[in-house]
């Protein structure tokens, strides 16, 4: 191995997104990262790789071509089968600082929140969270910023030169956005979170161009010092908010008849073929279960059709959804802030106005 | 044994936020709270305390002075000492060099084997969830994130660690790192005898001399010089079209709200 | 007045409390029911606050006056009732004993009341006593070494809940008017004791109030609370810190009523802007946070002054209390009136508070009373 010396630019190319996979089942946000990563390889004239970590997953990595990845390097040791911080970071660092890629993207799971900072930390290396927009191209960049911001883009000056990656990202509970850039170190890090990017189409040729690489996995077992004991997945069906097409979420505002609420929430949901979400008021008071949640600590989405019912609007839960193409309102309160991110807006009382809707939407 | 727990003063982003002209925060004219995450950590720390003889907790923050009224609360609330760092040199400093920071004054406060480390999962204004991990990464003691159930047994810890569709279960014995969510449990309050009593608590201020001479503080591992991350442009997200707010709230809006769906095929 | 660093944060822990734990749905129920609610009681006996006044040597926190006077406020902006709840021990209970108990009595009774364990009430106004405490009948005969109560006590807040009662009765009958009256620690279980019916209230809904009745209690000599036939006296001392918790509850209420007041005042729009707008309603606001402001500023300054042992501290108490409260009833009616209709609606809180307040300038000595205690000082 070459020495590994993360100042040292010039030595490192190369787009690589980290894949994680669950029980040997790849994550969904694999797909989104390599759809955005393909872009920015394209922009960089690089190549792209997937990096998959596990036990016996060399089968399922030819799936990861079919949405851009060049080439997939497979990690695999039954010390992988289960996640663990030790077992992972290391094995994730050697190859990283051995093949030095330039851009690392990692999908911002609980466990690749986990991952992304210790690997950080050990390449000596920065690494901005919760991406939302990447750039590598200074005038797609500028491009973003004009439309994303209020900022007077056209007298800013640009190096059209500079294809380090800048990374857009929501901060102070989103009430702010900043670009952040790591100029002097590699690889240049990001997480982001699932159903932020948009997912290519899948290509079965790109899958069969894919090349698979299996790599030497250097890994003792005392090399990792936590027991996972065991992994409980809840039986009950999760429901996948960022899947959906359309969201009735419901907020606090249903407390005057909580039941009522969530059950005319579930009807319109059905009228419309959607799904319920909810606010993390109504969470917090354990009146839906929390995979429900919409916001800056739950989920965030972006349906075709976004209904708040009863919803104030904070700016937590405004971070979470205000990406939707449409935004529907319902509240009592005609100055509710949900109104400022919201397409068409009704006042009145959620539990009068909810069902002339689900009237309306089976009619239609 | 020592729980140390690391601990950010932030602004309350649940409140109406302050913004500058130039559309940055502004952090001055904001109410600032505990970190709710830390506040779980302090409590967990707290609770191990409760039937632990020989347990001192120490509640250590990277902040500027006013962080040290934090800290008087925290000390209130049942924390034995507090720490403060605090110093020009540290500012601007991201999440790889405050955790630099954090682990030379964790090492100066002095760690042993027996000890653990507690930190919340992220900070509202932040949100990066980094730091915790990074002291753990330096310190180079194992490191456990998102955990919402803790039992300690001598000095074996079990903890459940959340995923999103359910949670694994993992031992790790100490030294360690954990980093909390709410669910883990519900913060206690202060006590007027806990206020009385943190008068006499120590609260140390750590500055950069306190520091300097630890390995891990240079001036390019410091502050905005020692950041691998700089922020390049910031910025207030557009507000968005004004609403279309229906006429009234009868039926007649209802209809016609869902005619111009229709029309946009958005149905 | 500037706090200390240390009452600064205690501001902060009840302010926190009280946002936290007394939520709308707690108090509407208190509301509804009526009934004393022994959750939120327990949860404020954790956190220690039946003792927040009381000496740690007897299991209360330690506080000292300013620290009760903070809590009273801080809670009673969000809940009048609920800072009855964590009242009563710390003056009216705690006091008596603290002032003239035995070692053995104050280990005894003290700390349980601190830790919210036990319920102590104050027993001292009867149907025919009321500003008039002296007029007191009911009576206390000695037998052996027992004494013999009869007689009936009138408006007593917590009586159907309480575990034990402080009885002002009557023990040597040729004394006149408020001499010869006697203190007893009464245990509410003993024979011959019962409660009247819950009274039906205008306000402090959640914290039942009703008449004690005692026939033929028999009450040991070691629960004689005090000197014999000197336990007026005694309970005059008590009443000054009682009176000058109220005055807390008073500035507490009419601090809630001012914040729901400027709230309701930018979001009302008539005649196309927010009612704020019009010097009718910002001026009634003015005059509000004023009178707020002095009322506080009287009540902090005595209570600092409690723990000086000064000779003015009765009157002192006395025109805190009757100032407070005589100001916080006129707040709560500017309150109702700023909100115009729906100030006498029940889902808006002004409403309630205005029930509430109105208490405030009669129990724990009416506004004459607290006159009379001011002006005699005068004029002595």
């Amino acid at each position: 191995m070459t020495t590994y010396q993360s100042t040292d630019i010039n030595a490192f190319h190369g787009v690589w997104v980290f894949c994680e996979q669950r029980d040997g089942v790849l994550m969904p946000t694999d797909f989104e990262l390599l759809s955005e990563g393909r872009k920015l390889a394209d922009d960089l004239g690089v190549e792209l790789c997937g990096l998959l970590l596990g036990d016996n997953v060399e089968g399922i990595a030819g799936e990861l071509g079919g949405y851009g990845a060049d080439r997939v390097f497979v990690c695999q040791s039954p010390l992988l089968k289960q996640y663990t911080t030790d077992g992972y970071t290391k094995v994730v660092c050697d190859i990283i600082m051995e093949k030095k890629p330039e851009i690392v993207l990692i999908g911002a799971t609980h466990i690749g929140r986990d991952l992304g900072p210790r690997c950080a930390a050990r390449l000596h290396t920065g690494l901005t969270a919760d991406c939302t927009h990447l750039d590598v191209d200074t005038f797609k960049y500028a491009a973003f910023l004009n439309s994303a911001s209020t900022l007077d883009v056209d007298n800013m000056i640009f190096n059209e030169n500079d294809c380090g990656l800048k990374m857009t990202r929501p901060a102070f509970g989103g009430h702010l956005m900043a670009t952040i850039i790591c100029p002097r170190y590699r690889p240049q890090m990001s997480t982001v979170r699932p159903g932020v990017l948009k997912k290519e189409a899948f290509n079965p040729r790109k899958a069969e161009a894919c090349t698979i690489e299996v790599c030497p996995v250097s890994l003792e077992a005392q090399d990792i010092r936590t027991k996972v004991i065991q992994v409980v997945n809840e039986a009950k069906a999760i429901v996948d908010l960022t899947a959906a097409e359309v969201i009735v979420s419901v907020g606090y505002g249903i407390s005057r008849d909580v039941k009522k609420g969530i059950d005319l929430a579930n009807e319109l949901a059905d009228a419309l073929g959607g799904v319920v979400g909810a606010s993390r008021a109504v969470v917090d008071a354990g009146w839906i279960t929390a995979d429900r949640q919409v916001g800056q600590t739950g989920k965030t989405v972006r349906p075709k059709l976004y209904i708040a019912l009863g919803i104030s609007g904070a700016i937590q839960h405004r971070a979470g959804m205000q990406d939707s193409e449409c935004i529907i309102a319902v509240n009592r309160n005609c100055v509710a802030p949900i109104f400022e991110a919201a397409d068409y807006g009704v006042t009145g009382d959620l539990f009068q106005i909810v069902p002339w809707m689900v009237e309306e939407a089976s009619r239609r | 044994m020592k729980i140390i727990v690391c601990v950010k003063q932030v602004p309350d982003t649940s409140e109406k936020v302050a913004v500058k002209e130039d559309g940055t925060m502004n952090r001055a004219a904001m109410k600032t709270i505990t970190n709710p995450d830390d506040m779980n950590a302090v409590e967990a720390a707290l609770a191990i305390k409760d039937y632990t003889p020989d347990c001192s907790v120490i509640v250590v923050s990277m902040g500027p002075p006013p962080a040290a009224e934090m800290l008087r609360e925290l000390l209130a609330m049942g924390a034995d000492e507090g720490v403060l760092i605090s110093a020009r040199e540290f500012g601007g400093s991201d999440t790889f060099a405050t955790s630099q920071i954090l682990a030379a004054a964790i090492r100066r406060i002095g760690f042993e084997n027996t000890d653990m480390i507690f930190c919340g999962r992220q900070a509202i204004d932040g949100d990066t969830a980094q730091v915790g991990p990074q002291i753990a990464e330096k310190l180079g003691i194992p490191q456990i994130s998102y955990v919402f159930r803790m039992q300690k047994t001598g000095n074996v810890l079990e903890v459940r660690r959340a995923l999103e569709d359910g949670y694994m279960t993992i031992q790790v014995g100490t030294p360690c790192l954990l980093t909390c969510i709410k669910e883990l449990n519900t913060p206690r309050y202060m006590t007027v005898k806990g206020i009385y009593e943190s008068e006499g608590k120590p609260l140390q201020i750590f500055d950069y001399e306190t520091l300097k001479d630890d390995s891990m503080i240079e001036s390019d591992t410091i502050g905005i010089k020692g950041s691998p991350t700089n922020v390049y442009k910031s910025f207030s997200p557009p507000a968005k079209g004004t609403c279309v707010m229906l006429e009234g709230s009868g039926k007649e809006a209802v209809g016609k709200l869902f005619e111009l769906l229709s029309q946009k095929h958005i149905i | 007045m500037i706090l200390s660093e240390k009452h600064e944060m205690m501001k902060k822990l009840f302010r926190q409390f009280a946002e936290t734990e007394f939520t709308t749905e707690l108090l509407d129920k208190l509301e509804e029911t009526g009934e004393f609610n022994r959750n939120i009681h327990d949860k404020m006996a954790k956190y220690g606050f039946m003792g927040t006044k009381i000496p740690v040597k007897y299991g209360g926190q330690g506080g000292d006056t300013l620290a009760y006077v903070l809590m009273v406020e801080e809670f009673a902006r969000i809940s009048p009732v609920l800072s009855i709840y964590a009242n009563t021990s710390n003056s009216l209970a705690a006091g008596p004993l603290l002032f003239c108990g035995t070692e053995e009595q104050k280990l005894k009774y003290v700390a349980p009341v601190a830790k919210g364990e036990k319920i102590l009430v104050f027993g001292l106004t009867e149907p025919g006593a009321g500003s008039d405490a002296g007029g007191t009948l009911t009576t206390a005969v000695q037998d052996g070494e027992y004494f013999v109560l009869n007689g009936r006590k009138t408006f007593i807040s917590g009586a159907p809940f309480a575990d034990h009662a402080i009885i002002y009765a009557k023990t040597d009958p040729t004394q006149k008017g408020s001499r010869g009256i006697s203190m007893f620690l009464v245990d509410m279980k003993l024979p011959g004791v019962s409660c009247g019916k819950d009274e039906a209230k205008m306000g402090m809904l959640g914290y039942p109030t009703s008449d004690i009745i005692l026939e033929n209690v028999r009450v040991h000599k070691d629960d004689l609370l005090g000197p014999l036939h000197k336990g007026f006296s005694a309970a005059m001392k008590t009443l000054d810190g009682g009176r000058l918790g109220m005055a807390a509850q008073a500035v507490g209420i009419a601090q809630g009523c001012l914040e729901e007041s400027i709230k309701y005042a930018k979001e009302r729009k008539q005649f196309g802007r927010p009612i704020a707008n019009f010097q009718a309603i910002s001026f009634m606001l003015a005059d509000m946070a004023t009178e707020i402001e002095a009322s506080r500023e009287l009540v902090y300054n005595t209570a600092v002054l409690a723990d000086t042992g000064s000779s003015d501290y009765t009157s002192r108490c006395a025109m805190s209390k009757y100032f407070a409260s005589e100001m916080c009833n006129r707040i709560a009616y500017k309150a109702v009136q700023i909100h115009g209709g729906y100030g006498y609606i029940k889902e808006y809180k002004v409403e309630r508070f205005y029930r509430d307040a109105r208490i405030t300038s009669i129990y724990e000595g009416t506004t004459q009373v607290q006159q009379m205690v001011i002006s005699s000082n005068l004029l002595k």
